[in-house]
């Protein structure tokens, strides 16, 4: 592999992305993406955490992985994940409070996420450490894409607004005399599902031929 | 006749090379709705053969519930008058300022729902599926008269898209589409769908756009409101068999609900079965918990008041969504009485329990049949093996 750059590396930084997306394609941590997408903000936050623990794990997993007797690798992998998630979650509540609160018990599950065990199961155990780090980065960034994705619509027709800043006025509804109604189901995980499930269904039949 | 001729006459143009050739299945739709198709399955191998299709069968029921709907016109407007300070409105003018306040809901409806089917028939080159004929209109049906109109587009654009065509069209889905319509209405808008404002209808424009919350308007609550939120409930129980009450537009009135039953049970298009049991589940049901309910309540009147009647005639009877088997049918509709009660009674949440109790027996209906299939099976396999042994 020898560059930093070379082919090889950005096809592995790619796919994730794409065409092996964790959500979109391998259907793996669905649960964390229907609780966390009421609104974008812990979305983003909790997408951008998925990809820090899951680039750094990767990294150090794929540093000791010559080291890792086989049969006890998966409590390696979970010590260390659970080792970044502590310090994830404790910065979270240092720095992004409400957030966290928000985020609730969802930050301490990342440990449980399959995402991450796949990738270091998959990918570090048998790669260096700076592809090992390339894809962990690039599927928390898959992760992190759809979560978005899910987030915007729910919070766009949930709450009306983005980012909390409200887009829909007040005035628009029923209430202060318009006709509009902010739509109760996309603030529960039922509709995240359907939405998750829009996504997937656009994503395959955009790439009818590339997905087996 | 003139039609047919017509018919005949414009036929060519949607064939294949025709110039209109893009709108076949929308002609298909229309010819085999007026009238029975010619050409019919060749009389061999094991189909059943039968004079009626689908599109008989739903006319049928459409047919069924209309004493429901006219019934609902008339309640709307006899409620409208009231709550304007008329004490006692002319019948006709009642029916139809109703009339007017209910049309716009069932245009909206199958212009939603007809549409998208007919864009997917077009789009998979298929035949039009009759299947939303009969949703179409159990939709305005099973809705306060005060949900706005848009909102009402919406949830049937989701039953139509997300319950129906999603699993293969008309025959393929596991849920009722029309109650997929009120479960997206009742948990996406819930300020349109319950509360003391939404079943009265006192100015023409809240059929259209809504009532507002904030506005003093005429409140009026159902009986299972009333119990719901612990009040005594003011009908009476003859009121709750007529259906001089509020409630969402047909499910008030249980006369004219029965009228329809009969039509149903007579044509043999509704299985008496999946009725019958669905009434003793919940008569059970109530029996057990009829200490529990509030004052001017009798344990029976759980039978009348609410969907319970609309839904154990119109939407547990669904041959599609509901179980198959014979043995199955007691089962389900059974089942779908007991948990309608006991939604209504235990769950502080949801007032009326009929609607989430039929979705929840939609998913079961299918293990139900396998279930039932198996035993029998099992029960002929062990005769099988004793024969033998003997």
């Amino acid at each position: 592999m020898g560059k930093l750059f070379s082919k090889e590396n950005g096809e592995v930084f790619k796919s994730p992305l794409n065409l092996n997306n964790p959500i979109a394609v391998q259907v793996l941590g669905i649960c964390s993406a229907l609780a966390v997408t009421s609104q974008l903000k812990p979305a983003i936050v909790m997408g951008l955490s998925v990809t820090v623990i899951t680039a750094f794990s990767n990294v150090i997993i794929s540093l000791i992985r010559k080291t890792i007797p086989n049969r006890i690798r998966i409590i390696v992998q979970l010590v260390v994940v659970a080792a970044l998630v502590t310090i994830v979650s404790n910065i979270l509540k240092a720095y992004v409070y409400d957030v966290s609160v928000q985020l609730s018990v969802y930050v301490g599950l990342i440990i449980t996420n399959c995402i991450l065990m796949g990738r270091l199961e998959a990918f570090a155990m048998m790669n260096g450490p700076w592809e090992s780090f390339l894809d962990g980065i690039a599927n928390g960034l898959g992760y992190a894409i759809i979560l978005v994705i899910v987030g915007f619509v729910r919070e766009l027709l949930g709450f009306g607004s983005i980012f909390g800043f409200q887009i829909i006025p007040d005035s628009w509804l029923l209430d202060n005399g318009g006709g509009y109604l902010h739509n109760g189901m996309m603030t529960m995980p039922a509709m995240a599902l359907i939405l998750l499930a829009c996504v997937i269904w656009a994503h395959r039949a955009y790439n009818k031929d590339k997905i087996q | 006749m003139g039609l047919r001729k017509f018919l005949d006459k414009i036929k060519p143009s949607f064939q294949e090379g025709g110039k209109l050739h893009a709108f076949r299945s929308v002609f298909d739709g229309f010819e085999t709705f007026m009238y029975v198709p010619n050409d019919t399955a060749k009389a061999k191998g094991a189909h059943i053969h039968d004079a009626i299709d689908s599109k008989r069968i739903m006319s049928f029921v459409v047919i069924a519930l209309t004493p429901a709907l006219l019934f609902g016109m008339w309640n709307v407007g006899h409620w409208h008058y009231i709550a304007n300070g008329e004490q006692d409105p002319a019948f006709w003018s009642s029916f139809f300022y109703g009339l007017a306040a209910v049309l716009p809901k069932i245009v909206v409806s199958y212009l939603v729902g007809l549409g998208i089917e007919f864009t997917v028939a077009q789009w998979k080159n298929e035949e039009i599926h009759e299947g939303f004929l009969v949703s179409g209109i159990l939709i305005p049906m099973i809705v306060p008269i005060n949900c706005p109109l848009w909102i009402i587009a919406i949830a049937t654009a989701f039953a139509v898209i997300f319950a129906k065509e999603v699993f293969g069209g008309t025959g393929m889905n596991i849920f009722n589409v029309a109650l997929v319509t009120r479960a997206f209405l009742f948990f996406s808008y819930p300020s349109t769908m319950s509360g003391d404002k939404v079943w009265v209808n006192q100015n023409y424009m809240d059929c259209i756009t809504g009532v507002s919350g904030n506005v003093d308007s005429y409140t009026a609550a159902t009986p299972l409101g009333q119990i719901a939120a612990g009040d005594p409930v003011s009908t009476s129980f003859m009121d709750t068999i007529t259906g001089v009450m509020p409630g969402s537009i047909g499910e008030t009135s249980v006369i004219a609900i029965a009228l329809g039953a009969c039509l149903l049970l007579v044509t043999g298009v509704a299985s008496w079965k999946t009725m019958l049991s669905v009434f003793v589940g919940g008569a059970l049901m109530a029996f057990i918990f009829k200490d529990k309910v509030t004052d001017n309540f009798e344990w029976y009147e759980h039978l009348t008041v609410g969907g319970f009647c609309f839904g154990a005639v119109f939407m547990a009877t669904d041959p599609v969504t509901s179980a198959r088997t014979e043995c199955g049918k007691w089962i389900y509709g059974f089942l779908i009485g007991v948990m309608a009660v006991i939604i209504r009674v235990l769950n502080p949440g949801y007032p009326e329990g009929m609607m989430l109790a039929i979705l929840l027996m939609n998913v079961f209906a299918p293990l139900i049949d396998y279930c039932v299939v198996q035993s029998n099976i099992n029960k002929r396999a062990k005769r099988a093996i004793k024969v033998k042994e003997d």
